[in-house]
């Protein structure tokens, strides 16, 4: 093996929580990271990775972080953790870069981006501004930005996600470093764009010859480019090993269960694999293929007809733009059914279910529920739809009001819709649907701050559950969550489907994540309606030059898109 | 840091009592040992201002003409005889001196301060209750109801705030009532900005829209779901407002357009300094600004702590 760049030996991390007690972020984490290759560092949230890379560039909050004194981090067998500051300044953006999950909140909004990477040159490389501005264009050039030379004097918030994260990392190999750390870059970013950037970081590491270190939850989006993979779990490094032994026979149960819970292309299992099915003795058995499709019997219960929702954007005291955010959508659901809508980042995807509850005001067509057209009702007449269709948000950590307890927030639609008559008769059926969701009883005084983002969506879930609604929407319900997480919220949707008969409009950017849930799909650009059809069809032949592109950018394992069953 | 893992933290039915925000919030400020102190003190100064006005009735003795050592100084002149004097008399019956008029400032400081302190309060009070409901009805509507408030909010805003404080007092009768009102009057324009912009951030948030998506109504979203959000900071805005007016009471009865003229305050009792500091006597406004400092501060940093315990990520 070369001389690695990076090792990490024993490193131990304590946090002191504010009532005194000592929290273990990290405990005994070692591996290398080798010349001229690429390290990914895979855990779910709470895994510790990101503490790795933090204490590995010396941003650990220094009030209250134990690093063990055990520890160490060598870079070139200098260690690092026992640096002065300044030295490690020095260091950090020359010879170890980093690039964060946001780029529009690590790029400096009042700063042009040419200004930026000429600052990190000349703090780094002592050249005189005007080299320095060359040297950014070439940097630019390289990382493909189009018309560099103008692009220089652009802000930050002028540029797309792509190419903000596309100058980050010009910034990040300005210096010619030997270690790039990317925590989470793609994260934030469409799927089309996630895979230029790794494209891009690819060609980076081989042509710079430096060495990746890659964080990120999602084993997937490693699986093409990486050499080697760390596998975190808890603090722990629960596996580490060469990409293609860990992915054709993964030794963890963990890995195996990571593997197998997020869902894939190729084949859709009756019931997602959840992590404890690996950690049981008995072997994980693969459930059977399930059908999907619409029956096309009649039995529609939303028929949505052109519809259009636009807004106007002033663009000063006087004018407007016309934004069509949803242009002339006609799709239809059945009942039972789920209809999965795609695209990128807006694509006005989550304008039309927002504007199918009237959260948002549409513009011009009709939508039909069970035959009756709700967009042009009066607010009286829409009242006893409004329950029947129901809405479950992205972000569970948002969409539950912090200041009431569990209880409080189920039981307070069944209160206003009254639908239970007493308190009392109102917490029983609060307490079944907690116990549906599979939370226990106790959960019914707690605040939703005290739970995890997995448990947050089950409560969420519940919440829409309370009105026993026949629509459900969820818009990208499942994206903020880890995929261990996601397979079980998952999971409990399709339960739910086959107990109540409801129907889903599946928001989300996630192809696989889509094509394991729909029996249609929607794919949305730019406000209009793409492509429509079974999902089974659509994937195997797609007849759009951009859904084609959408799918080919889907992260593909190295058994080719196959999904590992062990 | 928590596990996403699901459910291994609840399945077993949990000991430990939840706690709300509010109650986290309460923990971390008791362990801020100068909030807990500033606390202490405005607690103190509150409960010493009630004390204050339930034993009213010495009031008239206190503004009374004549002298209030007189009975005393004529027992102690007709006993002259039968008693040794070992002390001074002004130290024992009076405990801080008096003023120019012979008036005890112990008393007098007391009273002040339960005065300046009530005002102070139900003026922020009255001026955070105004400048939240038309901010929140200003920010939750938006659209032409925040402009006629924005106008109204602007024309309010133009006008000096002293000249304003000034005019009202001025038209207005002395006294505590017209000065409360006048606080409240002049002072809710700061809190209704904020407020404005807070509904303005939290009507379009995830939960309020998920309120209405199960059909909750206006007025339901404003003031169940969205001013608990936002009232954390209506605390701070309390008692920094709490401040700024007992300051500017002092102003304001310094000039003479305070309170009743049968009443006292802190700022009545300073505008007496001036005359009084010619002559020698310093320690009415000695004792009136110690206590007033002492208040001050202590306010100022539990505002402070307030705002640490509330929102602790912005330390």
């Amino acid at each position: 093996m070369n001389n690695p760049v990076l090792s990490i030996k024993n490193l131990k991390v304590d946090f002191r929580l504010e009532d005194g007690d000592h929290f273990h972020a990290l405990k005994d984490v070692s591996f290398e990271v080798p010349e001229n290759s690429t390290v990914a560092l895979v855990g779910e949230s709470g895994s510790g990775k990101s503490v790795t890379s933090m204490a590995l560039m010396g941003l650990l909050p220094k009030t209250n972080t134990i690093i063990d004194a055990q520890s160490r981090i060598e870079f070139y067998g200098q260690n690092l953790l026992g640096l002065p500051a300044k030295q490690l300044r020095s260091l950090r953006g020359s010879e170890i870069a980093m690039i964060f999950q946001e780029p529009m909140s690590s790029l400096n909004p009042v700063f042009s981006v040419g200004d930026q990477i000429a600052e990190v040159l000349m703090e780094h490389k002592s050249i005189s501004k005007k080299a320095a501005r060359q040297r950014a264009i070439e940097l630019l050039t390289e990382v493909g930005l189009p018309n560099p030379e103008t692009r220089m004097n652009a802000y930050p918030h002028e540029l797309s996600g792509g190419q903000q994260q596309r100058v980050m990392i010009a910034m990040a190999i300005a210096c010619e470093p030997k270690l790039l750390v990317a925590d989470e870059p793609t994260t934030a970013l469409d799927v089309t764009i996630q895979k230029q950037i790794l494209d891009l970081l690819v060609a980076m590491q081989k042509k710079h010859g430096m060495s990746v270190l890659f964080i990120t939850h999602d084993l997937g989006v490693v699986a093409e480019f990486a050499d080697e993979v760390v596998v975190m779990r808890h603090g722990v490094i629960c596996e580490q090993g060469k990409i293609e032994a860990l992915f054709t026979n993964p030794q963890h149960s963990y890995t195996k269960a990571l593997l197998n819970c997020r869902p894939s292309l190729t084949y859709r299992p009756e019931r997602l694999a959840v992590i404890d099915d690996f950690l049981g003795d008995k072997p994980y058995e693969v459930p059977a293929a399930r059908e999907r499709g619409y029956l096309h019997n009649g039995n529609i219960i939303l028929d949505v007809k052109k519809l259009s929702t636009h807004f106007q954007i002033k663009n000063g005291l006087f004018s407007h733009t016309l934004l069509k955010a949803v242009d002339d959508v006609s799709f239809q659901l059945e009942r039972g059914k789920t209809l999965g809508i795609v695209g990128e980042s807006g694509s006005g995807k989550s304008t039309v279910g927002l504007t199918l509850m009237r959260l948002q005001q549409s513009s011009a067509g009709e939508v039909y529920f069970e035959g009756q057209e709700i967009l042009g009702m009066s607010n009286r007449a829409f009242q006893p739809f409004r329950r029947r269709v129901q809405i479950i948000f992205q972000n569970p950590y948002a969409s539950l009001n912090p200041r009431f307890t569990v209880g409080q927030i189920i039981m307070e639609p069944l209160m206003l819709h009254a639908f239970a008559e007493t308190k009392g008769q109102g917490k029983v059926m609060a307490e079944e649907l907690l116990n549906r969701v599979g939370l226990p009883k106790s959960a019914f005084n707690k605040y939703p701050h005290e739970f995890s983002g997995g448990q947050r969506q089950r409560i969420a879930i519940a919440r829409c559950l309370t009105l026993k609604p026949d629509v459900l929407i969820c818009d990208e319900s499942v994206s903020a969550l880890d995929v261990s997480v996601q397979a079980q919220v998952l999971n409990l949707l399709q339960d739910l489907q086959d107990e109540f008969n409801l129907s889903y409009l599946f928001i989300s950017h996630d192809l696989s994540v889509v094509k394991h849930i729909s029996d249609q799909i929607m794919v949305m650009q730019h406000g209009k309606v793409v492509e429509i059809g079974d999902a089974d069809v659509l994937y195997a032949n797609p007849q759009e030059q951009y859904t084609r592109n959408l799918i080919n950018a889907v992260p593909k394992d190295p058994l080719n898109g196959g999904m590992l069953i062990q | 840091m928590t596990s996403q893992t699901d459910n291994s933290n609840l399945t077993d039915e949990s000991s430990t009592q939840s706690r709300s925000l509010r109650s986290l919030a309460w923990k971390r400020l008791k362990k801020d040992r100068v909030g807990m102190t500033s606390l202490v003190i405005v607690i103190f100064f509150i409960l010493l201002s009630i004390v204050a006005w339930a034993s009213d009735e010495q009031d008239d003795e206190l503004f009374d003409d004549a002298d209030p050592l007189a009975a005393l100084l004529a027992e102690a002149e007709d006993n002259a005889e039968q008693y040794e004097i070992e002390e001074e008399p002004k130290l024992e019956t009076l405990l801080l001196g008096s003023d120019g008029r012979g008036r005890d400032i112990l008393q007098k400081t007391l009273k002040g301060t339960s005065v300046s302190v009530t005002v102070a309060l139900f003026g922020s009070f009255c001026a955070i209750l105004i400048g939240t409901l038309l901010g929140a009805i200003s920010g939750y509507f938006g659209k032409w109801v925040d402009d006629i408030l924005m106008w109204f909010y602007s024309i309010f805003t133009s006008i000096p705030d002293m000249l304003l404080l000034l005019s009202f007092a001025v038209v207005f009768q002395r006294g505590i009532g017209t000065l409360i009102l006048i606080f409240a009057l002049t002072s809710w324009t700061s809190v209704y900005r904020l407020m404005r912009a807070e509904f303005m951030k939290h009507k379009s948030r995830e939960y309020v829209q998920a309120a209405d998506a199960i059909g909750a109504g206006g007025s339901r979203k404003m003031f169940l779901h969205i001013l608990p959000n936002v009232s954390h900071i209506l605390l701070v805005q309390f008692s920094i407002l709490t401040v700024g007016l007992i300051k500017s009471e002092v102003v304001l009865s310094f000039l003479g357009f305070g309170v009743d003229i049968k009443q006292t305050s802190w700022g009545a009792m300073l505008a007496e300094v001036p005359s009084e500091l010619l002559q020698g006597y310093w320690w009415q406004m000695v004792t009136v600004t110690v206590f007033m400092s002492i208040l001050v501060t202590a306010f100022s940093l539990l505002t402070d702590s307030l705002r640490d315990a509330l929102d602790p990520k912005v330390k």
